[in-house]
């Protein structure tokens, strides 16, 4: 309840600020609308604007699913297997070194207009996050842990071991890839709709810029900002739920 | 209760960590049935010594390992280290049964309930291991143990962390429910060794050599305060140089 305070408290001192910068300075709509202004076009637009939100919020939601099942596979097969290491790892950083704006032209090309190039966009921007994440989560199972199955086990077993020590020992770091996942989504999939789409909020942001409807550019920012921080509070109370011995989670760090 | 005793024979041992060897040629026997505590200062080679016997073998560290029916130990043999290793992602019932969940047998949950049971945690088989203290985790650990069911006990300092009331009753529970198995207990506390061992082993010098203590009278857990602990004591302290 504190934190929320905070955060309105934040938010009314950034449009306070807002308004100040539009009264002072004298600026005319077109340049920077004021803030009832913005809240008038998002009232107006409310529709439209929760059509398109509903568009890019598909094409998060998908690419983030489909993302974290991709790097998941290739963090298990990278700590798993040698040769998967000598292959994949080399992808792995290349993914990551090759700017997701560079692709994402092509992306639109190979994939057409619609959904499947933008959630390729947020696969692929999150990908990275998750498998590095998740791998290295992987390589450091704890040792008395692994000392402790060896000794029960008369032959060893890395299927069982995996499943029941090394795996679950992963998952904190599988969340933390997961929440910069979340983050950093909403942003392959609104370069996708920049780079080429008929609909979604990148789109509409596009079209209202060249319109000169800054004002509904502005409300669709607000809609795609609150967006992302839904969806990340969601993944982070997610990840709080599931993982809850996790000593991150302030109801358990001061016992550990 | 506990299986047939067996004995364990470590022949030369040997230990050779950064160009420094902390041990070489060490021969270890322990009688099948009989609680064993190997003393020693820190750094010496105790932990590696009583992994090498767990069959956590690593680099630089080799030795000929049997049981004393002339085969060897694997699968035969239990560990419990300083820290209780409990998962905490598993409620404490759980985590006594983890042993069969990675063989892939089918978990005796009743007999992990009595065992909880004995340690005193009947009704915590349920809580996640981050809401116990660590006097209980330990107990869970101690249940982990015994679950496992094997004649060999290795506990590598388990109760160094905890406050000194908390050690001595584990000491005495673990004295009491470890009773008829071979165990070797690895400690710094001269107290500890002499108020569980059946034997005590000084481990010191470098390279390190083990010589044993006489065996002291009265059956374990001693009491500290019994003059023959508190002459043995002194004693320790002199061979070790503390006094």
């Amino acid at each position: 309840m504190k934190g929320l305070g905070r955060g309105l408290l934040t938010l009314a001192g950034l449009l306070l600020a807002w308004q100040g910068v539009v009264t002072l300075g004298e600026l005319p709509p077109y340049i920077l609308p004021d803030p009832p202004a913005v809240a008038a076009s998002l009232w107006r637009n409310a529709g439209s604007l929760l059509g398109h939100a509903g568009v890019t919020a598909l094409e998060i939601v998908l690419g983030m699913t489909l993302g974290t099942l991709l790097g998941g596979a290739t963090a298990l097969a990278l700590g798993y297997s040698r040769r998967a290491r000598r292959w994949l790892l080399p992808v792995l950083i290349a993914s990551q070194a090759i700017p997701v704006f560079a692709v994402a032209p092509l992306l639109v090309l190979w994939l057409g207009y619609g959904l499947g190039s933008k959630i390729a966009m947020a696969m692929l921007i999150i990908y990275f996050p998750v498998t590095a994440n998740f791998y290295d989560g992987l390589r450091h199972t704890p040792r008395g842990w692994l000392d402790l199955a060896r000794v029960m086990l008369p032959a060893p077993r890395r299927w069982a071991v995996l499943r029941h020590i090394a795996l679950p020992a992963a998952l904190p770091a599988l969340g933390s890839g997961l929440r910069v996942a979340a983050a950093v989504a909403p942003i392959g999939a609104v370069l996708g709709e920049w780079v080429g789409s008929s609909a979604g909020l990148g789109y509409l942001m596009l079209h209202a810029n060249s319109r000169m409807q800054v004002d509904l550019l502005f409300a669709a920012l607000l809609v795609l900002a609150a967006l992302a921080v839904g969806l990340y509070f969601a993944v982070d109370a997610g990840l709080k739920r599931w993982l809850p011995w996790h000593p991150t989670n302030p109801e358990t760090a001061e016992t550990d | 209760m506990a299986p047939a005793p067996l004995g364990v024979g470590l022949r030369a041992a040997r230990l050779v960590y950064g160009g420094l060897i902390l041990f070489d040629g060490l021969d270890l026997t322990l009688t099948g049935g009989c609680f064993t505590c190997l003393l020693g200062p820190s750094g010496i080679g105790k932990t590696s010594l009583l992994r090498l016997l767990a069959g956590l073998t690593a680099v630089g560290v080799s030795g000929e390992l049997r049981g004393d029916d002339g085969l060897p130990l694997t699968g035969r043999v239990a560990y419990m280290a300083q820290q209780d290793l409990l998962l905490p992602w598993l409620n404490v019932l759980d985590n006594v049964t983890l042993g069969s969940r990675l063989r892939g047998e089918r978990p005796d949950r009743e007999r992990a309930l009595r065992l909880l049971a004995r340690v005193g945690l009947a009704d915590c088989a349920r809580a996640r291991p981050d809401t116990l203290s660590g006097g209980m985790r330990q107990r869970a650990a101690l249940a982990r143990t015994l679950m496992e069911d094997r004649p060999v006990v290795l506990m590598d300092e388990p109760f160094s962390g905890l406050d000194a009331l908390t050690r001595l009753r584990l000491q005495a529970l673990a004295a009491e429910l470890l009773a008829g198995r071979t165990v070797l207990l690895v400690t710094h506390d001269p107290l500890e060794a002499l108020r569980l061992g059946d034997h005590v082993l000084v481990m010191n010098g470098r390279p390190a050599t083990l010589s044993p203590l006489p065996d002291l009278p009265g059956v374990p857990p001693r009491d500290p305060g019994d003059p023959a602990v508190q002459a043995a004591y002194r004693a320790i302290l002199r061979l070790l140089g503390a006094a």
